[in-house]
């Protein structure tokens, strides 16, 4: 198998890679395994910009614009992290589960995707999706309890956040495997946890990932816990470790820093589009809030481990960088803040004036053509709610009569 | 119409399918040069290429995992479970993701997987190979369940079902596959009786009698013996498990007075009793007698020596008609 000499960003599927069949990788798509390594690092904590012989090259384009457009962005997810947190805690939400401490992990890989990139993600991944585009009304449906699925996945090529959880992972193997029939050179990425390796679905993808070669990014965030399972209940290696067994390379980047991440995905996306098939990159982070809302982390995580994370935020390491290269005048640091409460705000207002569902919706969508049994019992029920005279509000918790 | 048996009937709907629409595409263990350990798909990767007819690992949640990935990509996935027994490391992806996708993004992916599963026993197998789990699969909503029950429905519906915008479970009666019978290849299936439809076999003024996939024809062969005995029986081959087409069966009992429902799935919560309750709900005043069900039993499934005893045959079946005629039966003098 040979692949088109062409260069990051502008690469062709190779011919036969269209067909999935038991595939090789080709040569020039090899990447070296790095998963025994140290962490991929580009910005250290106090945000010192290091050079890296490898990974360097992937990010050279990145201008003193963009760094502060990647702190624009993951200010602006923080903030409405802590927003949607507040309207959890002020009873408009049911549940929200928070990315703080994950903002470079989700910034990082999502700003290096492209646009006919296809995402299959957790629950946990609005950050990415902010990058998708999402309306981030879309982005509190679920939480709110208004719907199923905050939004069309094709209107931003970004499934329906998986709940179950790695069952995703399957999701764009299978994906990518319709990629390569297509002989398209888009990716599909995968984002889970730490937890979700020790899934079989997670395995089962690694397995049909490398026999078909297929073209997709397993991106785990290792933010080292799984509600209260910390991750050494789940491997005794390290998580990148894993992927070597399934013949899959691996990358193991420091999760805080987005330009590490951006590089790492960056690498894996144009080894996937020059058909050198999939791989994993752990990004190691940290859940500084709770699993959920719901959740109290407290009860099983020592306040010391906070505080050492803490050290490392991501955001205040990209801070650190801006503000050795001067760039960080108040001046950004205002207009960051007015971008992401202005964002916020708009996100709240969506979220308080989303319109009510309505009785009968709960029929709709649950096949794509008519079903008997469905419609007899829509049918009863639409006389049920007509015999209060008062269809919308005739049924609550507490009783009608 | 040529002489076709139930296996190659599937065969041929596939064929069709795969000549028709370039997103079709089958996926499975040992679908490809083997042709399935039943032989359903052989040939097909030969004509169609490895893209289309895919021979995967073996891992039967990630068969219908990336099936759904494919659905995605607008492809018409079609994924062979080998036994019955083995699509239970694949029930998650089916009833978590396969079946509540349309519901979990308001229509805007389409999930038109077809899921085929030869089921039921019969065929002298070991444990895990003849099982009937049709009930999981007509408790969740968002799938469509279909069986079949001779070698022309087997031929349209499979066609049908992948055509489906739904996700389809296809149930394939393992014991007929070697069963013959006319098959009109040129039918087109969109004209062919809609695949959620149940079919009146045979008509009857005594009892009806409501079977699908592998217990039709010993439905049909109880019928026969039946009418030696002047009892007449009206057999409905249910094909469709979710949705129930029930108007027949409604028409069929406010005529008899009398149901009768056979599977070979154990009684406690199966299809049978749910069609007896809704039987009930709509036709109470025109029974004669309470609905009788004539099932396996509620064991696993027995070693193969004593399997015939677990399967409805034609002598228990009778039994059941019996009991719901009122006439002498296994169960005379016994109440409740």
């Amino acid at each position: 198998m040979s692949t088109d000499e062409t260069g990051p960003g502008g690469a062709k599927t190779p011919e036969n890679a269209r067909t999935p069949g038991i595939a090789e990788t080709p040569e020039s798509a090899k990447t070296p395994d790095r998963s025994g390594g140290d962490l991929v690092q580009l910005i250290t904590p106090s945000g010192e910009r290091i050079s890296h012989p490898e990974f360097d090259f992937w990010v050279r384009d990145i201008t003193d614009d963009q760094l502060c457009s990647l702190f624009e962005d993951m200010t602006v997810i923080r903030r409405i992290d802590v927003e949607a947190t507040a309207l959890q805690r002020q009873g408009e939400l049911a549940l929200w589960p928070p990315l703080l401490g994950q903002e470079a992990a989700q910034i990082g890989s999502g700003r290096a995707l492209r646009a006919d990139d296809f995402v299959f993600s957790s629950y946990r991944e609005n950050g990415v999706a902010y990058c998708r585009g999402v309306d981030l009304t879309d982005l509190l449906r679920v939480w709110r309890g208004n719907a199923s699925g905050g939004w069309d996945p094709y209107s931003i090529n970004m499934a329906t956040p998986q709940i179950i959880i790695g069952a995703q992972t399957l999701h764009a193997t299978g994906y990518a495997m319709g990629i390569q029939n297509d002989g398209a050179d888009a990716v599909a990425i995968t984002y889970f946890g730490d937890g979700a390796t020790s899934e079989g679905d997670v395995n089962e993808a690694m397995v049909f990932a490398a026999s078909f070669q297929a073209p997709v990014v397993f991106f785990c965030t290792n933010n080292h816990w799984a509600i209260s399972e910390p991750v050494r209940l789940q491997s005794h290696i390290q998580l990148a470790d894993r992927a070597s067994g399934f013949g899959i390379p691996s990358l193991r980047v420091d999760g805080n820093d987005v330009l590490a991440v951006m590089a790492a995905t960056r690498l894996a996306l144009d080894r996937a589009r020059r058909g050198g098939g999939p791989t994993f990159i752990e990004a190691v982070s940290y859940r500084m809030g709770p699993h959920t809302t719901a959740d109290d982390p407290t009860r099983y995580r020592d306040a010391n481990e906070l505080e050492d994370w803490a050290a490392k935020d991501p955001i205040s390491r990209l801070a650190g960088l801006l503000d050795r290269k001067g760039i960080l005048t108040a001046e950004l640091r205002q207009q960051v803040k007015d971008k992401a409460d202005a964002v916020a705000s708009e996100m709240r207002r969506g979220c308080t004036t989303m319109p009510e569902p309505q009785p009968m919706d709960i029929f709709k969508h649950v096949y794509s053509t008519p079903n008997s049994w469905l419609e007899r019992q829509q049918d009863h029920y639409a006389r049920y709610l007509a015999s209060f005279g008062d269809p919308a509000g005739a049924v609550s918790e507490e009783g009608a009569r | 119409m040529t002489q076709l048996t139930f296996a190659r009937a599937i065969n041929a709907g596939l064929r069709k399918s795969l000549e028709n629409d370039p997103k079709v595409v089958l996926l499975g263990e040992d679908i490809g040069a083997l042709g399935g350990v039943f032989r359903v798909t052989d040939g097909l990767q030969k004509d169609f290429g490895m893209h289309r007819v895919v021979d995967t690992p073996l891992a039967e949640s990630a068969i219908v995992g990336t099936a759904v990935g494919l659905a995605y990509r607008g492809y018409r996935p079609v994924v062979e479970i080998q036994f019955d027994g083995f699509i239970y490391p694949a029930f998650d992806q089916i009833v978590s993701q396969v079946a509540k996708l349309h519901y979990r993004t308001r229509g805007a992916v389409k999930m038109p997987i077809t899921i085929r599963v030869p089921f039921g026993g019969g065929i002298g197998s070991p444990e895990h190979h003849s099982e009937s789990p049709e009930a999981y699969f007509t408790h969740t909503s968002g799938l469509r369940v279909v069986t079949v029950a001779n070698p022309q429905d087997a031929f349209t519906v499979i066609q049908q079902a992948i055509a489906c915008d739904d996700p389809v479970l296809y149930f394939e009666p393992k014991r007929r596959y070697h069963d013959k019978g006319e098959v009109d290849e040129s039918a087109d299936p969109r004209s062919a009786l809609p695949m959620d439809k149940a079919r009146v076999l045979t008509d009857g003024s005594d009892v009806t009698l409501v079977a699908y996939g592998p217990l039709v024809k010993t439905a049909l062969d109880a019928a026969s013996a039946a009418a030696d005995e002047g009892i007449s029986i009206e057999v409905i081959d249910l094909r469709s498990l979710a949705p129930v087409d029930y108007e027949p069966v409604v028409a069929s009992v406010r005529k008899t007075g009398r149901l009768v429902v056979t599977h070979e799935a154990g009684q406690s919560g199966g299809l049978g009793a749910e069609v007896a309750a809704s039987i009930t709900e709509r036709c109470f005043y025109h029974l004669e007698a309470a609905p009788v069900r004539v099932t396996g039993f509620d064991i696993p499934y027995p070693y193969s020596k004593l399997e015939m005893h677990h399967l409805p045959g034609l002598d228990r079946i009778l039994d059941g008609v019996d009991r719901a005629l009122g006439r002498p039966n296994s169960l005379s003098g016994l109440e409740g």
